[in-house]
C-alpha cells in the first residue's frame, strides 16, 4: 500500500498547522431527529439498547456464535496486517469500564481512545461523528449495563507503518471531518431520520460508497457502490439502472427488514451480517423513513456498472428441475458443478426452492461479469439469521478448485444473468487470499 | 438334489459335521483371528447343534424346528434365516439366503431374513474370532457353514416325512418348502413337518449338493432385502421408534481428547420442545421431542471446551511426524530376503490421507436403560462387542444387554467400532425414556474413527533389462489393529494389515525387504478400518510404483507387468481379461486422455482395475470409463459380485479424487458433503465388471474394488499427463498444463465424456 | 396447528413453522422412508414431492407449505411414474445399503414424470444431487432407462433373473 504511503507523506508536508486546523474538533452535542423505534431520552437504557443495534456495534464486536457480547475480538484482515476489534464490554481490565462518558463520546465521534491513541477507521467514527452527544451515552449507557466480560484484547498484526497509531492523525486531517448531524429544515422529517439512521447509525456509505487513493470516502459519490474486503457493496444510489431505483418501496424494506427482496436479491457477506444484527431490528418507520432518503441520494452509475437482465433468457428457458437455453459453447465444468451442488435449491429457473432466499434472477451478483460476491459466496458460503428458519448456504472453497469455482461462477452469470462472466482461476486464487 | 447320505456308500462325499472348514483368508482377516478372549474357534458358526442355541430359538419365537443357529421354521412352514453377518449393503443377507435356499429346498421367495442378536458363540465368524461383520469375509465365511446348516434342515425334514410315510428317505424330494414321495404321490410341507423334525437327533453328516447341480448359486439374482429398501419400509437404525422415546443429538469435544469444561443450558431449555440437556465429560447432548428441537438446542447451548493437549495439532505436524519414521524409524520387518542386489536403484515416497466413513446413514443408536434391562438398538457391524460395551457403561450383566441389530445405511468400517453406542448408552442411562442419538453429518465426519494416514517409501533395484530383482517397502502409519484386537498383533508386533498385499506380491521379484515402522498417533486420536483398510493404501503405493518402474524401463505398463506375472497365473488371468476388455494398445486416445493398470491380490481375490481418464489443461479430472476383471473363485450371486466392483471402484475414486481429513487447532476441518466431497452420478464413469469363471474358494469382495481404484486413477492419470501424483487425494494444481490455462475464463469441454452402458 | 397433506392423508401437526419438513415426516408423523444424510440440501437423501415436484425436505420450513401435497417414498409406488421406477430399481437391482434409494427413486420418478425418454444430459440434470455412498451410480442409470424403455439394461453379469428369485 505504497500510495498510503505517498498520502501520508504529502500530508506530513502540509504542516502542522494544517494538521491542527484539519483536525479541530467539532465540541457541540448535536441533536438527533426523532427514530420511531427508539424511545425518549428519558429511558436511557431502552434507548441505548435501540441505538446500539442500529448502529451495528454487534458485527465487530461480537464474535459470532461465541455468546461473549460486545467483547471484542473479531478478526479484519486488511491489506496491510489484521486488526482485531476491542472489548466494549464495561470490564474495567479489558473492556471500557474505565471510560468517563467524555472518553466515549471522544472514541465515537472524534476516534481517540482514553489514552490519546488513535483508533483505526476500521471503527466507523468517521460515521458515529454525526451522533448527538444523549445518543452517544445512551449506547454507553446500555453497553455499561449488559454484563462484564474479561476478555483480554487482541494485539492487532499490522506492518510499518500502518502499526503507528499517531500517523491517522494525518489521516484524519485530510479525510475526516468532526461534526454532529444537522437536519435540513427543507426535508421533511422522515427524510431527517431516514438520513440520521443511514449515515450516523447504520453507517451504510463506509461499505457502499467509494473510496478514494488514500482510502477516504469520495463523498461526492456517495453510494455508489465499492469493494471491500473481497466483496461487492452494491451501488444503492437512486440509479434506476445500476442502483436501487427501480426498486419499490417493498422490495427496499423487505431487503433491509429481511436480508431479501424477490427478484432482488439476498444479503449475503457483511450485509447480511448488517441485516442480522442490525437493519431487521429497525422500527418499520425507521426503515421506511431510511429507504425515504436512500431514494434521494443522487443518481451515479458507479465503478464497473452492474446491468440487470432479470429476464435471462436461458433461466427462462428452464424449468425448475431442469436446464434448458444455455449455448452450446456455456461451459460443460460449470454446469456438472450446478447440476450437483446447487440446482436442487437455486433450481435451474433461478426461482430457488425451498426457501426463496435461494432465488437467483434479477439478482446483482449473477449480472456481475466480474461475479465478484458469486466467488466469495461459493467459497465461503453465506450464513443469514433473520426472522423465520436460517438461511445458509455451505461453503464450497474447501473441496472445488479454483477452476471449479470459476467454471461455476461463470456458468451461474450465463445461465442466471445472460452474460459472459469473466471470472478466471487465478481470480479466485487471489479472492481465497483475500479473505 | 442329491438324496441325503445314509449308508457307507457315500460317506466319502458327505460332510462331516464334526470336521472344521479351513477357509483362505487375507492378512487382515488372519490377524483377527487372535482377537482372543472371546472363546475358541471352534464355537463359532457351526451347523451343528450349540450350547447356546436353545436359549436363542426360545428368544426367536420358539419355533418347533429350529436345528440351528440360523433356521427357525414354524407350523406354517415360514422359513426364517437368522443371519450371522450384518447387512450394510454388501448383499450379504441375499448370498446367505442363497447358500441356505440351495440346500434346504425353499424359493429364495420363502425366507425372511432376521438380524442376529448378540452372541460370538452362535453368530461368530471363524476368520474374524468374533461377530463380526468386516475384512471381506462374509461370504468367505459362511459359504460351507449356510449350506451344512440347510443341509441339515432338509436332511432331519425329509426324515420326519419318510418317517411318516414309512419310505426310504432316499427316495424324497424336496420342492420350495415340500417334501414329495413321487412313488406314491405324498407330499408333506415343511411347516407340517416342523414338530416331528425339531424332534429328531442331529445327522452326523450331510450331503451337501454338487456344484454342477446348483440352482441359485453363481446365477444373479435379485436382493431378497430390495423389495423394502424401494418403499421406505426398510428399518435402518434412524428409523427406530419406541414408546416414549425421546430424540437427541450431540456435541463432543472438538478437539481430540478434549473435554466439557462448562455448559450454559437456559436459552436451550427454554426452546419449545427442549427436553433436556445431557452430559459426559466429553460431549453434551440435548433431547428433544424431535431431532428439530434437539438440533436447535445445540445451536443454542453456550458451551466452553478444555481443549486439551491436543489443542494446536495440525496435519502437517502429523505428517512430519510420520515421514520422519518413515524415513529413519526403526522397522519391523514383514519380509526380508538378505542383502539389496547391485544394479540401479529408484525410490519414490508417497502420502495417503486420512478418511472419513461417511457412511450416508450419520450414526445413531436407541438405548433405553432400566434398572435390570438395556435395549440397544442400532446397525452395528459388531453385536457382540456392542453389547459388552453397554454392560461395561450400565454396570449389568451382559446377558441383560440386547442388542436388536438393524439394516446399516452403510458400514465401510465405520460401524465397527462401538463408541457412538458407548456414547449413547452413557447418555441413555441418566434418563428413564427410551433415547435415540443421532449425530448430525457434521458430528459424524468431525468424529470419525478416521482410516489413518499413511507415509510410504518404496524402492526397487532394476536389473540392465529394467526388470526389479529386489524390492523394499517402508510404511509407517498407526495401528488400527493394536486397538482393536491387541492379540491379534504378530511377531515383534507387527500389524498385518500394515503390509497387507506388499508382503506377498504377485510379481516375480526374487527378492524384498518389507517393513512396518509404527507410528502412533496422538492420544485422543483414534484411526479405524476403513473399507479396503490396508491394501487400499498399499495397492495405491506399490502399483503407482510399478508404473514407475515400467515407465523407467520404458515399456508399456501392461507388457511390464505381464512379464512378471508368468508365476501368478491367476494374476495374469485378471490382468490380461481387463486389458483385452477395455482395448488396451488398440485405437490411441485423445490428448490428455489416459488409461492406468492397477493390480492386486486383496481379500483372497484377485482384480485388476483399468481407468480411463482425461485431464483438461486447467487440471480437472473426467473419469471416462473403468474396466474391471475379478476372479474371487465360485460365485455365489454375480450380480452382487457385480455390483460390489462397481460400488467399490466408485468409492475407491471418490476417495483418490477428493477426499482427506484435515486437522487444525487440534480438530477434524471438514464437516459435510459440501467440503467432504462424494463423486456424484454426473462424475462417476460406466464401470464395467468381467470375471473369471472358475470354482476356487471364495474370494472376498466388499472391499476388492475400493482397494483397486486409487492406483488405476493415478496411473492413467500419468498416463494423461506425464504428472506422477505421489500424495492423495489428486491434486489438481499439479496437473496444470500451462499456468496461462488459469488466466483463461474458458474452461475447456470434455473430449468425449463417459462411456456409456 | 399445522394442517400438512401427506400421501393423501391430511395430519396436524403442532410443530414450529420453521422446522424442516424432514423432521416433521419422520419424528411427528413417523414416515421414516425419507431419510437424513447432511440436512444442508447436499445429499437429496431427504428428497419428497411438492405437488409432484422433488424438494429437500430437510432445509424446506414445514410453515412454507401451505396446502400443496407432500409425497414420500411411502406412496410414490402409486404414481406411474414411481411405480415404473421402482420396478426398474428391482429389475435391475440398484440398491446397496439402501439410504440413499429412497432420495434417488423420488428424484427419478419426478424426471420420469417430466421427461419420458430422459437422455444421460438429463439423467445428470436431475440426480446429480443425490449421493450414494455405496456407489450404485452406475446401476441408476440403467434402471431409468430401463423404466423408461422398458427395454432391458444389459449390465455384465445381471443377464436375467432365473425362476425362484425373490419377488
Ligand atoms: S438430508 Fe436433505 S439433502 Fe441431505
Ligand atoms: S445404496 Fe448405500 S448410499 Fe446409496
Amino acid at each position: 500500500m505504497k500510495r498510503l504511503l505517498v498520502i501520508v507523506i504529502i500530508v506530513v508536508l502540509l504542516g502542522v498547522g494544517a494538521y491542527v486546523y484539519l483536525n479541530r474538533a467539532d465540541t457541540s452535542d448535536g441533536t438527533a431527529p426523532a427514530l420511531a423505534g427508539a424511545p425518549a431520552s428519558a429511558e436511557v437504557l431502552a434507548r441505548g439498547e435501540y441505538l446500539t443495534k442500529a448502529a451495528d456495534c454487534t458485527a465487530c464486536h461480537t464474535v459470532p456464535g461465541s455468546h461473549k457480547p460486545f467483547a471484542g475480538g473479531v478478526a479484519f484482515k486488511l491489506p496491510f496486517g489484521t486488526i482485531y476489534s476491542s472489548n466494549i464490554t464495561a470490564d474495567e481490565a479489558n473492556g471500557i469500564g474505565s471510560w468517563s462518558d467524555d472518553d466515549f463520546v471522544r472514541a465515537l465521534r472524534q476516534g481517540v481512545r482514553k489514552d490519546g491513541q488513535h483508533l483505526y477507521p476500521a471503527f466507523p467514527y468517521t460515521s458515529y461523528t454525526q451522533l448527538s452527544r444523549s445518543d452517544a451515552l445512551a449506547i454507553k449507557a446500555y453497553l455499561f449495563s449488559l454484563p462484564k466480560i474479561s476478555q483480554p484484547n487482541k494485539t492487532n498484526d499490522l506492518s510499518f507503518p500502518y502499526n503507528q497509531r499517531w500517523a491517522m492523525g494525518f489521516w484524519n486531517a485530510a479525510f475526516f471531518k468532526s461534526e454532529r448531524f444537522q437536519p435540513d429544515p427543507a426535508q421533511s422529517p422522515q427524510w431527517n431520520s431516514g438520513k440520521y439512521v443511514a449515515i450516523a447509525l447504520e453507517h451504510c456509505g463506509e461499505c457502499h460508497t467509494p473510496r478514494n487513493l488514500g482510502f477516504g470516502l469520495e463523498h461526492g459519490n456517495a453510494l455508489a457502490g465499492e469493494e471491500l474486503q473481497g466483496w461487492r457493496a452494491y451501488n444503492i444510489t437512486s440509479d434506476k439502472v445500476h442502483g436501487i431505483g427501480a426498486w419499490s418501496d417493498s422490495d427496499l424494506i423487505s431487503y433491509l427488514a429481511t436480508g431479501h427482496a424477490d427478484g432482488r436479491g439476498t444479503a449475503a457477506g457483511p450485509m447480511a451480517e448488517a441485516v442480522e444484527n442490525s437493519l431487521r431490528f429497525l422500527n418499520p418507520s425507521d426503515t421506511a423513513a431510511l429507504v425515504t432518503y436512500l431514494r434521494s441520494v443522487p443518481a451515479r452509475a458507479g465503478k464497473d456498472p452492474i446491468t440487470i437482465d432479470a429476464q435471462a433468457a436461458p433461466a427462462l428457458a428452464s424449468n425448475n428441475a431442469a436446464p434448458g437455453g444455455d449455448s452450446v459453447d456455456t461451459n460443460h465444468a460449470g454446469l456438472k458443478l450446478f447440476e450437483g451442488a446447487c440446482a436442487s435449491c437455486h433450481q435451474w429457473n433461478g426461482k430457488g426452492q425451498q426457501t426463496p432466499y435461494a432465488s437467483l434472477l434479477g439478482t446483482r451478483g449473477v449480472n456481475d461479469v466480474r461475479g465478484t460476491n458469486v466467488t466469495q459466496i461459493l467459497l465461503h458460503g453465506s450464513n443469514l439469521h433473520a426472522e423465520g428458519p436460517s438461511i445458509f448456504m455451505p461453503e464450497f472453497g474447501d473441496a472445488y478448485s479454483n477452476t471449479e469455482i470459476a467454471a461455476l461462477a461463470n456458468y451461474v452469470i450465463a445461465h442466471f444473468g445472460n452474460k459472459q462472466g469473466t471470472v478466471t482461476p487465478d481470480d479466485v486464487a487471489a479472492r481465497r487470499k483475500q479473505f | 438334489m442329491k438324496p441325503v447320505t445314509e449308508g457307507p456308500q457315500n460317506t466319502q462325499e458327505g460332510v462331516d459335521l464334526g470336521r472344521r472348514h479351513a477357509l483362505q483368508a487375507g492378512g487382515l482377516a488372519i490377524a483377527f483371528l487372535w482377537l482372543g478372549g472371546v472363546g475358541p474357534v471352534s464355537a463359532m458358526i457351526n451347523a451343528r447343534r450349540q450350547p447356546g442355541d436353545a436359549a436363542a430359538a426360545l428368544a426367536d419365537g420358539n419355533p418347533p424346528f429350529a436345528p440351528n443357529a440360523f433356521i427357525r421354521i414354524d407350523t406354517t412352514g415360514k422359513v426364517r434365516l437368522v443371519m450371522p453377518s450384518a447387512e450394510m449393503g454388501q448383499s450379504i443377507y441375499t448370498g446367505c439366503s442363497m447358500l441356505l435356499s440351495e440346500e434346504l429346498g425353499v424359493g429364495l421367495d420363502q425366507i425372511t431374513v432376521e438380524h442376529s442378536p448378540a452372541s460370538d458363540e452362535l453368530y461368530g465368524i471363524p476368520l474374524l474370532g468374533g461377530q463380526i461383520t468386516g475384512g471381506s469375509t462374509s461370504t468367505r465365511g459362511t459359504w460351507q457353514v449356510l449350506r451344512e446348516a440347510g443341509a441339515v434342515a432338509r436332511t432331519m425334514l425329509v426324515s420326519a416325512a419318510a418317517t411318516r410315510w414309512q419310505v426310504d428317505p432316499a427316495s424324497c424330494t424336496v420342492e420350495r418348502g415340500v417334501v414329495h414321495h413321487a412313488a406314491s404321490g405324498r407330499s408333506l410341507g415343511f411347516g407340517e413337518l416342523a414338530v416331528a423334525a425339531g424332534k429328531l437327533p442331529m445327522p452326523d453328516k450331510v450331503q451337501l449338493t454338487d456344484p454342477k447341480d446348483f440352482k441359485l448359486i453363481g446365477k444373479p439374482m435379485r436382493r431378497v432385502d430390495a423389495p423394502d429398501k424401494i418403499n421406505g419400509t426398510t428399518q435402518f437404525g434412524i428409523d427406530v421408534r419406541m414408546p416414549g422415546m425421546k430424540i437427541a443429538t450431540v456435541m463432543a469435544c472438538p478437539t481430540f481428547g478434549g473435554k466439557l469444561a462448562a455448559v450454559d443450558d437456559k436459552a436451550a431449555r427454554a426452546l419449545p420442545g427442549v427436553v433436556d440437556v445431557l452430559r459426559l465429560d466429553n460431549a453434551v447432548a440435548v433431547v428433544g421431542e424431535h431431532f428439530w428441537a434437539a438440533k436447535q438446542g445445540l445451536q443454542a447451548l453456550n458451551i466452553s471446551w478444555d481443549r486439551g493437549e491436543n489443542a494446536t495439532l495440525t496435519t502437517p505436524q502429523l505428517r512430519a511426524g510420520l515421514a520422519e519414521s518413515a524415513r529413519h524409524g526403526k522397522g519391523i520387518a514383514a519380509r526380508d530376503d538378505g542383502d539389496q542386489p547391485q544394479g540401479t536403484l529408484v525410490q519414490s515416497e508417497y502420502q495417503s490421507p486420512m478418511l472419513a466413513h461417511a457412511t450416508m446413514e450419520p450414526l445413531n443408536a436407541t438405548v433405553h436403560v432400566t434398572a435390570d434391562q438395556c435395549d440397544v438398538w442400532t446397525g452395528t457391524q459388531v453385536p457382540a462387542r456392542a453389547a459388552n460395551e453397554a454392560a461395561r457403561i450400565t454396570g449389568l450383566p451382559v446377558d441383560k444387554v440386547v442388542v436388536h441389530n438393524q439394516y446399516l445405511g452403510g458400514g465401510f468400517g465405520r460401524r465397527l467400532e462401538t463408541d457412538w453406542v458407548e456414547q449413547a448408552v452413557a447418555f441413555a442411562k441418566q434418563v428413564p425414556y427410551p433415547l435415540k442419538v443421532v449425530w448430525t453429518r457434521e458430528e459424524d465426519i468431525r468424529h470419525d474413527r478416521m482410516r489413518p494416514m499413511y507415509h510410504d517409501l518404496v524402492s526397487a533395484v532394476l536389473d540392465a533389462d529394467g526388470k526389479p530383482i529386489w524390492y523394499g517397502y517402508r510404511t509407517s502409519g498407526s495401528s488400527v489393529l493394536a486397538r482393536f484386537a491387541p492379540g491379534a498383533m504378530g511377531k515383534d508386533g507387527m500389524d498385518s494389515d500394515a503390509v497387507e498385499c506388499v508382503a506377498e506380491i504377485p510379481y516375480d521379484i526374487p527378492k524384498g525387504k518389507v517393513e512396518w515402522i509404527r507410528h502412533d498417533m496422538p492420544t485422543g486420536l483414534v484411526t479405524g478400518w476403513w473399507r479396503g483398510v490396508g491394501p487400499t493404501h498399499n495397492l495405491f503405493v506399490f502399483e503407482s510404483f510399478m508404473d514407475e518402474l515400467a515407465h523407467h524401463a520404458g515399456k508399456d505398463p501392461l507388457d511390464y507387468r505381464r512379464a512378471l506375472l508368468q508365476k501368478s497365473p491367476r494374476a495374469l488371468g485378471v490382468l490380461n481379461l481387463a486389458a483385452e476388455k477395455i482395448g488396451w494398445g488398440g485405437q490411441p486416445l485423445p490428448a490428455r486422455v489416459g488409461r492406468g493398470i492397477a493390480l492386486g491380490e486383496p481379500f483372497g481375490s484377485h482384480v485388476c482395475a483399468i481407468v480411463e481418464a482425461e485431464v483438461t489443461p486447467q487440471g480437472e479430472v473426467r473419469l471416462r470409463r473403468a474396466v474391471v476383471a475379478i476372479d474371487c473363485g465360485v460365485a455365489v450371486n454375480t450380480s452382487s459380485i457385480e455390483a460390489q466392483i462397481q460400488g467399490g471402484i466408485i468409492f475407491g475414486l471418490s476417495a483418490a479424487m477428493y477426499s482427506g481429513l484435515t486437522v487444525k487447532e487440534g480438530a477434524i476441518e471438514q464437516g459435510n458433503f459440501n467440503d467432504y466431497r462424494n463423486l456424484r452420478i454426473n462424475e462417476a464413469p460406466m464401470v464395467e465388471v468381467h470375471r473369471v469363471i472358475n470354482a476356487e474358494p471364495p474370494g472376498g469382495l466388499g472391499e476388492v474394488g475400493t482397494a483397486i481404484a486409487a492406483p488405476a486413477l493415478a496411473n492413467a492419470i500419468f498416463a494423461a499427463t506425464g504428472v506422477r501424483l505421489y500424495k492423495l487425494p489428486v491434486d489438481r494444481g499439479l496437473l496444470v498444463q500451462s499456468p496461462d490455462a488459469l488466466k483463461s475464463v474458458t474452461v475447456e469441454r470434455a473430449n468425449e465424456g463417459r462411456a456409456m452402458a | 396447528m399445522l394442517s400438512l397433506s401427506v400421501n393423501g392423508q391430511s395430519h396436524s401437526v403442532d410443530v414450529p413453522d420453521d422446522m424442516p419438513l424432514l423432521w416433521v415426516l419422520r419424528d411427528v408423523i413417523g414416515l421414516t422412508g425419507t431419510k437424513f444424510g447432511c440436512g444442508i440440501a447436499q445429499c437429496g437423501a431427504c428428497t419428497v414431492h411438492l405437488d409432484g415436484q422433488p424438494v429437500r425436505s430437510c432445509v424446506l420450513p414445514v410453515g412454507a407449505i401451505g396446502n400443496r401435497a407432500v409425497t414420500t417414498i411411502e406412496a410414490i409406488g402409486n404414481t406411474p411414474s414411481g411405480q415404473k421406477i421402482q420396478q426398474a430399481w428391482l429389475d435391475v437391482d440398484v440398491v446397496q445399503c439402501g439410504y440413499c434409494q429412497s432420495g434417488q427413486i423420488m428424484s427419478a420418478a419426478a424426471l420420469l414424470q417430466r421427461t419420458p425418454n430422459p437422455s444421460d444430459a438429463d439423467i445428470d440434470a436431475a440426480m446429480s444431487g443425490n449421493i450414494c455412498r455405496c456407489g450404485t451410480y452406475v446401476r441408476i442409470r440403467a434402471a431409468i432407462k430401463q423404466a423408461a424403455t422398458g427395454k432391458q439394461e444389459i449390465l455384465q453379469t445381471l443377464v436375467s433373473a432365473p425362476e425362484g428369485t425373490a419377488p
